[in-house]
């Protein structure tokens, strides 16, 4: 892969950012490129191209970091904006001497095997046809559908005072369908949007077909369903469908930043017990084709496999290079940002539970009563407390350790530490989700994962009387 | 670059590249702005950012194509406008896509709105950099509870963004923007809770930091001691910050484009009772006191004062020119967009007609009642096209019209067709916020409420 800039151009901007003083100067270049297509309401509505590109330079001094982005990535452009950051590095602070360049040399997760710029155009919007034709093939009760391809090629380059010297190029590719059913009981609405870091193979294990019978078949359950129940109850959660949820009530709380603010509920207590025995949480940048998967992170450090709990001891928090260095450790190769535009902070990558040993199916047929959760929708949490709320896109009831009646308008609220503590059995199957995780008004891509597996008891906000 | 001029002269160069009988639209923006994040007594981070963009649509033959870039660099915007032409020629004919047309904009007055403030030009860093400060430091003595902040942060913005087509429509605006934000931390033993405070303007002057550390603390120490409670139907007022996104809900009902599609709630009751009949909902992007006020909506449209429900009856939806064409209704100045989109439809400056009831004696005159001071999970939990509503939420309960115990971990359902229904009072406290909506306290009775 050639580099975006001439190394030496970049080592000439680090000179210039650390010529006010400062114990670290960072170049970090991106240039981007997506395309997209959406169809709706029976026709290909619009296709979409987009193209970003720029640089982001930092400089630490004492305890501020200053910095500064451009878009011209000319040797004048770079020169204004390493002055910029060095001004706004602040700080009291020592001086440091950058020192040379040595190419970090980090394996890919994967290989991409079809660049998507190489389809023809007509052949994308055949998928979209493809999708609309398969989810209004489901029933008659379906009123619209809408579709969309995306896909987006990120090529980055980052270069610090302390002789890094990395580059990268991530590809995604995504496809989304919703549908909209109308019923007896008014409309409902489903949709599904796998998402995985790899070119246009991507349509070699995901079809069109799939993801809009997939759409449609949750939009038309939700016609049948009745309101969901409210309480404490036992709450199964399908393999891939609650890896956000350990996500957020989690994996924040585990992000190095968030910890030495105060704002983690998980503060002090690595080596102690807090999940079950159950319980082995994982965030790996590495975990091949999946949506957070990259080589190395937005601070040019090797993206890893990094135990955060294991077996239900806290072993570790995520680092990026910032909070690693004031601890006198390495960074775990978490550090990321949106853009050339944002500071990098400690993000997860691809986070999940590990599989165990039970049977899926012994694992409903264990449970007397109680839900089972096949979809889950966005959820928050306050990183303080470790309350979480998701909403639940599809689900059913389990009566008799079977599973029943669909259900609808569910939240699952709790407490990550506390539902941590409370997961009393675990299948040995294992599938992932796709999302964009936000933190601080940034979004990345990242991937959530986990087996089958129970809540021995679970808050569900519903609307049954 | 900033001077709105300048955008629109490069924006009419694009516009003027149509060929044939093509339509051809630029959207150019460009703004800069600083960002101070205090910790500690310390400045964590002080960003200076500058960013520019263009979005090109293209029509021909009813067919659109959309491309974008983050750089006004003249090949770069070759590459744009050549991007555009081909992904038109792969999309499918629509009679009602299309630039918007000089009649389209004929007929309304374009307001005067002036959201620009010389002023913030002179704004030194050394003076973002004492606000942020000083913020951590009030924050911190607001309350002896008050051990840490997460953060305070001072930030601003001057933007400036105009549009051309080859049809003959511009135009151009430019504002500046600034705030002051803080999360604290309060604790008592083991226990924490958050809250956040704000103070946002047009220029300094505008802002008082004393508000978000006095805010932020009175929301964080309030929820101290919160417990679970057991489920049961409840009577609920909003505090004017949950109004707001609540507000945000119902006017998505109210947009065009989900109504042409049949994805809302709503879209086959014009004309109907929807709500109680205190209930009106007004999007006013020429009223200068919201922070979403706009002279033109992003196809170059003059914006004008909407009225969606009057009286609990639903009169009008939001829409953009496709969706103004498509409907018949016409365009109402409500598109919407950032450069790397096509046109949406959305409110800027969304509120309630305010009642008189002043938020003391709405809460008087609510025994029982769950004063909520934050919903969560509101974009899952909600559904606009079926109206389903089940969210989170944190809170206290009213006992004698008095806040008094904090609640946690509860959910609260209903459906948004009986909340409407059901909204029982409007207070006089109209609050214009950040985010394009304006806040009042507001009681909605009878809703599930689920707990331990």
């Amino acid at each position: 892969m050639p580099d975006l800039v001439d190394p030496e151009l970049l080592r000439r901007t680090i000179d210039t950012a650390l010529r006010h003083g400062g114990e670290f100067a960072e170049v970090f270049v991106e240039d981007r490129r997506s395309a997209g297509g959406s169809f709706d309401d029976g026709a290909v509505e619009s296709l979409s191209s987009g193209r970003d590109r720029g640089a982001g330079i930092r400089v630490v001094r004492g305890e501020t970091t200053g910095f500064a982005h451009t878009s011209d990535l000319s040797e004048a452009g770079l020169a204004e904006a390493a002055a910029a950051a060095s001004a706004a590095a602040r700080g009291g602070g020592g001086t440091v001497e950058a020192r040379p360049f040595a190419r970090v040399d980090a394996p890919r997760p994967h290989e991409i095997e079809v660049a998507p710029e190489s389809i023809p155009k007509a052949e994308k919007v055949a998928l979209l046809e493809r999708a609309d034709a398969a989810a209004r093939e489901a029933g008659s009760a379906i009123r619209q559908v809408s579709a969309g391809f995306a896909e987006g090629r990120r090529r980055i380059m980052v270069a610090n005072s302390d002789g890094v010297l990395a580059g990268d190029e991530t590809v995604r590719t995504r496809f989304t369908v919703n549908v909209v059913a109308e019923g007896d009981t008014g409309f409902q609405t489903g949709s599904e949007a796998p998402g995985y870091a790899v070119g246009w193979e991507y349509f070699d294990t995901v079809t069109p077909e799939s993801v809009a019978r997939t759409a449609a078949t949750r939009a038309l359950t939700l016609l049948d369903a009745v309101p969901a129940p409210s309480g404490k109850l036992p709450v199964v959660l399908k393999r891939g469908a609650g890896g956000v949820l350990f996500h957020e009530a989690c994996g924040h709380g585990l992000e190095a930043d968030l910890v030495s603010k105060h704002a983690s509920v998980f503060e002090g207590k690595v080596g102690e017990q807090v999940a079950s025995e159950l319980v082995t949480i994982v965030d790996d940048g590495l975990l091949a084709r999946q949506w957070g998967a990259s080589a190395i992170d937005d601070e040019g450090m090797p993206a890893a496999r990094n135990v955060l709990i294991e077996h239900g001891i806290l072993t570790d928090y995520m680092w990026d290079l910032l909070r690693a260095r004031r601890a006198g450790r390495a960074s775990s190769g978490n550090g990321r940002r949106q853009t050339y535009a944002d500071l990098p902070m400690v993000r997860m990558t691809n986070t999940y539970l590990e599989a165990g040993d039970d049977d899926p199916e012994d694992i409903i047929a264990g449970t007397e009563y109680g839900l089972y959760c096949v979809q889950l929708g966005g959820g928050q949490v306050n990183t303080t407390t470790g309350d979480f709320v998701f909403g639940v896109t599809e689900a059913y009831l389990i009566e008799g350790g079977r599973i029943t009646k669909p259900v609808r308008a569910a939240q699952l609220i709790g407490n990550g530490p506390e539902t941590l503590k409370l997961i009393d059995a675990v299948g040995n199957d294992f599938d992932t989700w796709a999302g964009t995780c936000g933190k601080d008004g940034q979004g990345v891509p990242v991937s959530a994962g986990q087996p089958t597996l129970r809540v021995r008891e679970l808050t569900v906000g519903g609307t049954a009387a | 670059m900033i001077e709105p001029e300048e955008l629109l002269s490069l924006a009419k160069k694009v516009a003027e590249r149509a060929e044939g009988n093509e339509e051809v639209e630029a959207y150019v923006s460009a703004s800069r702005g600083t960002e101070v994040r205090a910790y500690d007594g310390d400045v964590e981070h002080l960003v200076v950012s500058g960013s520019q963009g263009i979005g090109v649509r293209v029509v021909v033959d009813g067919r659109e194509g959309f491309a974008w870039a983050g750089s006004l660099d003249p090949d770069v915007i070759d590459a744009t406008v050549a991007d555009a032409r081909d992904n038109a020629a792969f999309a499918q004919p629509d009679e009602w896509n299309g630039v918007t047309r000089p009649e389209e904009v004929e007929g309304v007055a374009t307001p005067l709105l002036d959201l620009w403030r010389a002023s913030m030009l002179d704004v030194g860093t050394d003076e973002k950099v004492a606000l942020a400060l000083e913020l951590e430091r009030a924050a911190v003595a607001s309350d002896p509870r008050i051990k840490t902040v997460e953060s305070a942060e001072y930030g601003d913005g001057i933007g400036a963004s105009a549009i051309a087509n080859s049809l003959g429509v511009e135009a151009m605006t430019r504002r500046t923007v600034c705030s002051l934000s803080t999360v604290v931390i309060a604790s008592d033993g083991e226990e924490q809770q958050t809250g956040y405070g704000f103070s946002v303007g047009r220029e300094l002057d505008d802002l008082d930091l004393l508000v978000p550390a006095a805010d932020a603390a009175r929301r964080a120490t309030r929820l101290l001691g919160a417990t679970q409670i057991p489920g049961r139907r409840i009577d609920i007022v909003l505090d004017p910050l949950v109004s707001a996104s609540f507000l945000g809900l119902i006017a998505s009902a109210c947009n065009g484009e989900r109504v042409v599609k049949g994805r809302s709630m709503f879209a086959d009751r014009l004309g109907e009772a929807v709500g109680s009949d205190i209930v009106t909902l007004v999007d006013n992007p020429t009223n200068p006191l919201a922070y979403g006020a706009s002279t033109h909506d992003s196809e170059g449209v003059p914006t004008r004062r909407n009225e969606m429900i009057v009286n609990g009856v639903l009169t009008k939806f939001l829409h953009n020119t496709y969706t103004g064409r498509r409907s018949g209704a016409g365009t109402t100045g409500s598109g919407v967009r950032g450069v790397s989109s096509t046109p949406g439809v959305g409110s800027r400056a969304l509120s309630l007609a305010p009642g008189t009831a002043t938020p003391e004696e709405i809460l008087a005159d609510a025994p029982r009642a769950l004063y909520v001071q934050s919903f969560s999970g509101l974009h899952s939990g909600t559904n606009v096209v079926s109206g389903d509503f089940s969210v989170g939420a944190t809170g206290l309960l009213i006992e004698n019209g008095a806040l008094a115990q904090p609640v946690r971990e509860i959910t609260l359902a209903n459906t948004l067709q009986r909340m409407l229904q059901n909204v029982s009072a409007i207070g006089s406290d109209l609050t214009w916020l950040p985010g394009g909506a304006a806040g009042v306290t507001l009681r909605i009775n009878d809703m599930t409420m689920s707990g331990a």
